[in-house]
């Protein structure tokens, strides 16, 4: 530790004014707070400081994505070995899970962090923590066998698009992880579907199983949903899908972390869930009864367990920047987004998955949610006058 | 009419070194010093130069746009220096105390016989008309102005905060005498707000012509902005008046005395004080005399007020115009390695994201870093949780530092003050400097109005 500290003030001279290397000052910023955090005082105002900042609350919800992040690993092993029918135990699933999902990750920071690096130091101000979650949240709304450079140019685009050009962290408009996998669906949709979910690299005297599915639960959604894989396996996660947001179950760990923290707000929470479950009930009540496996007639509490829909609830639509700010605003926000993504799944066969566009969407239309909040606020307090 | 209010939002920071209930004995201050800074709005006009002899109660300077209003020595002796600053600002008076005080007598009076007017010009002749303060803008009201109320909030929730039932004890007396002479300025209610969840002070419960509501809850329930809130908010236009219980107790000697006493018991606060408790100090006090031998080695912070309002000064330095509480802290720490990912036992959060969550009744030695640097806000619903007010915080903010005048008026920014608003930068993860923001604001609609 002392070595570190010794080593940065010896080098930051250079990083300041009229120093050589000022204008990498930013990039060396970054890296000085990132091994210490600062023990200056408050310039103005308040002489005592609340311990949390935004790195601790960015590496809490890391922390909190940890489980389905491992979970996922898991089961891409268990499904590979299903597939070919092999048998493994459990450190042969996590093991081939981590070696498929690290260069994702790492391909997911450097390009993401080079972004805001190069941003950070053209505009003069310092690299903002934002990266840290959404460099973790990408890697895990991909399939398996996204290829490398996909998911560097899908990150790109979102640090650059979903982010800087509004004005970095805590200004922008949509959440940067999905529009990383909304440019992905929208601009190579034929490498976002098929056998994209399940790492099937087979080696030498192995084959596939016979009656091996490829498609994932929402994909068989549209045709029978009797047919879909159980509700044990949807809740505990045994199915393909997203590398980490397949099991519920983990899920819901993350979330208890988050809530408990006090870093995710329950509110958008439970609107979401309540928005999904009464979009569901509706479609149950108006669902066709000549076709029995229509999706309209699928229980409500299903959508809860199938798809992105727990991971975009827990992790997604909870994001403070994009979601509606006031209070009562996140209701209404949440609500919507558990409905549209109910009703995109359920009536449109061409989106299977629903909810990265209906959060999108809501990130549009939460500054409107807020507006219309504020102003029923200032209604109130000059109707008092 | 009196109201029972139950404040739930807000948060209890505990600290340590909170003001054992003793009154100690120090030497007495040999200089008090007048810091026209500390009162808001106010461009002073000295009526005296240095070497003057004066006593307590003549004055020293007055408000440039309101002749009326004076300022007035709170010792007698010798205006030992007039310090000022860049283009002759006056940054202090101060003033060489005699040991004995020498007061100027303004009459005894019983005020429940005066009118309005002569109770207003006893109160401007004496000074103690700037013991008044007004919201919004927290500046001294103009004398002819009718306030729709006056408040006076029995207890300060803030953080190591002065026991008020401790500090008024035995002085019922002054206390009403000086309510009676508040009940004449306005037209409206004088509230006493008391604090149900310890027993208050007879004092307090025995006042007559008040209307007494009682608070309960986290800070800041004792804080009278959150008080008005809640029993009369403030629209555009109007105004309510608020003084601390032992200005009204000056007030009240004012009166059944004829003079005009300032001294009041100061809490002597913090971890880094040996022995904290209260002194009996004049306005202005120095402070060299009660923080000798008391505090601890080490890089400290001196701050005149509380920790989440006051104002920085040195140990050799005075206290406020109108602080009661003086708090010493230390200094903002190392820099600390992967402070970010430690358990945190020893940190302060509102969150539970540091382990200190396990033990709640702990009390911490803070000190004064801020954990962070200045981010644009991302975190949203944090000063929610601490603002038991009905006002969007953010969106105010933010109106401020847009300079949208309309906004503002239409967020309430008559209806707050920088100390409603401290718990929130005390939460705030993104360390934005709202107090300064506040009163940027409430500088912006003063000058416009």
């Amino acid at each position: 530790m002392k070595l570190f500290k010794n080593l940065l003030e010896s080098v930051k001279p250079q990083f300041e004014e009229g120093g050589k290397l000022h204008k990498f000052g930013p990039a060396f910023n970054a890296f000085e707070t990132f091994l210490f955090v600062p023990g200056h005082s408050a310039p103005s105002g308040a002489h005592i400081r609340d311990g949390i900042d935004l790195k601790r609350t960015m590496i809490m919800v890391v922390i909190a994505l940890m489980p389905p992040l491992f979970f996922g690993m898991w089961n891409l092993g268990y499904q590979h070995y299903t597939a070919i029918g092999v048998s493994s135990d459990l450190m042969q699933n996590f093991v081939f899970g981590l070696i498929k999902v690290l260069p994702i990750i790492i391909v997911s920071y450097v390009s993401g962090l080079t972004v805001e690096f190069i941003f950070a130091i053209i505009k003069k101000h310092p690299v903002n923590e934002g990266f840290l979650v959404s460099g973790m949240l990408i890697p895990m709304i991909m399939p398996v066998n996204v290829p490398l450079w996909m998911v560097a140019v899908a990150t790109i685009f979102a640090v650059v698009i979903g982010k800087e050009v509004f004005g970095g962290t805590g200004m922008n408009l949509l959440n940067p992880a999905l529009v990383a996998r909304c440019f992905l669906f929208f601009a190579y949709p034929a490498s976002m579907s098929g056998e994209i979910w399940n790492d099937l690299s087979l080696e030498a005297g192995q084959k596939v199983i016979d009656g091996y599915s490829g498609a994932t639960a929402l994909a068989i959604l549209d045709s029978d949903f009797h047919l879909m894989p159980s509700v044990t396996d949807m809740f505990f996660g045994t199915m393909q899908g997203s590398i980490g947001e397949t099991s519920t179950l983990a899920i819901l760990i993350g979330a208890v972390i988050l809530l408990y923290t006090g870093i995710a707000s329950w509110r958008v929470m439970i609107s979401v869930v309540i928005g999904g479950l009464l979009m569901g009930y509706f479609f149950n009540l108006v669902a066709p009864a000549s076709n029995l496996n229509h999706p309209m007639h699928m229980p409500a509490y299903y959508h809860l367990l199938l798809g992105g829909f727990a991971f975009g609830t827990v992790f997604m639509a909870t994001d403070p920047v994009t979601a509606a700010q006031t209070e009562t605003g996140k209701y209404i926000y949440g609500f919507l987004i558990g409905a549209f993504c109910v009703m995109l799944r359920v009536v449109n066969p061409a989106y299977p998955e629903g909810m990265m566009l209906s959060i999108l969407l809501m990130n549009t239309f939460s500054p409107l949610i807020d507006y219309f909040v504020v102003q029923s606020n200032i209604k109130k307090r000059l109707s008092r006058a | 009419m009196s109201a029972d209010i139950r404040i739930r939002k807000g948060l209890n920071i505990k600290l340590k070194g909170e003001a054992e209930k003793i009154t100690a004995i120090a030497e007495p201050a040999e200089t008090i010093a007048i810091k026209p800074d500390d009162i808001f709005g106010l461009i002073p006009k000295l009526t005296v130069k240095m070497g003057d002899e004066v006593k307590a109660g003549s004055p020293i300077f007055f408000d440039k746009l309101r002749p009326e209003i004076i300022f007035t020595s709170p010792v007698s002796g010798e205006v030992a220096e007039i310090v000022r600053g860049d283009k002759r600002k006056i940054l202090a008076v101060k003033i060489l105390a005699d040991k004995q005080t020498a007061y100027v007598d303004f009459g005894k009076a019983n005020a429940e016989q005066l009118t309005r007017q002569q109770v207003t010009e006893k109160l401007l002749a004496s000074g103690a008309w700037t013991l008044i303060r007004q919201r919004p803008y927290d500046i001294i009201p103009s004398p002819a102005s009718n306030p729709k109320a006056i408040f006076i909030s029995a207890f300060d929730s803030a953080p190591l905060a002065p026991d008020y039932d401790y500090t008024v004890h035995g002085h019922g007396e002054a206390f009403q005498a000086g309510l009676n002479a508040l009940t004449k300025l306005t037209d409206g209610k004088v509230h006493l707000n008391i604090n149900t969840q310890n027993k208050p002070s007879e004092v307090f419960t025995g006042a007559k012509n008040v209307q007494i509501n009682k608070f309960s809850g986290p800070h800041p329930a004792g804080n009278v902005g959150i008080q008005i809130h809640h029993i009369s908010p403030i629209n555009k236009g109007e105004t309510v008046w608020y003084l601390k219980p032992q200005d009204v107790v000056i007030i009240g000697k004012l009166f059944s005395k004829g003079v005009y006493d300032t001294t009041r018991l100061v809490a002597l606060t913090g971890s880094e004080i040996n022995k904290p408790r209260y002194y009996n100090l004049p306005a202005c006090s120095s402070l060299k005399n009660i923080l000798k031998d008391n505090v601890n080695e080490g890089n400290n912070r001196y701050i005149s007020g509380n920790v989440l309002t006051g104002k920085k000064i040195t140990a050799e330095d005075y206290l406020g115009y109108y602080d009661c509480q003086v708090t010493v802290i230390p200094e903002g720490a190392e820099p600390e390695f992967l402070g970010w990912i430690t358990p945190g036992l020893d940190k302060f959060s509102m969150s539970r994201t540091f382990f200190s969550w396990l033990t709640p009744d702990k009390k911490y030695r803070l000190n004064s870093c801020q954990h962070g640097e200045e981010r644009a806000y991302v975190v949203t619903g944090q000063y929610e949780k601490v603002l038991p007010m009905n006002i969007h915080p953010v969106q105010l903010i933010k109106a401020i530092m847009i300079e949208d005048l309309e906004l503002m008026e239409g967020l309430g920014i008559y209806e707050v003050s920088e100390e409603d608003f401290a718990l929130c930068e005390f939460v705030c993860t993104s360390k934005i400097e709202v107090q300064k923001t506040i009163r940027k604001g409430l500088d912006l609609m003063l000058r416009e109005s």
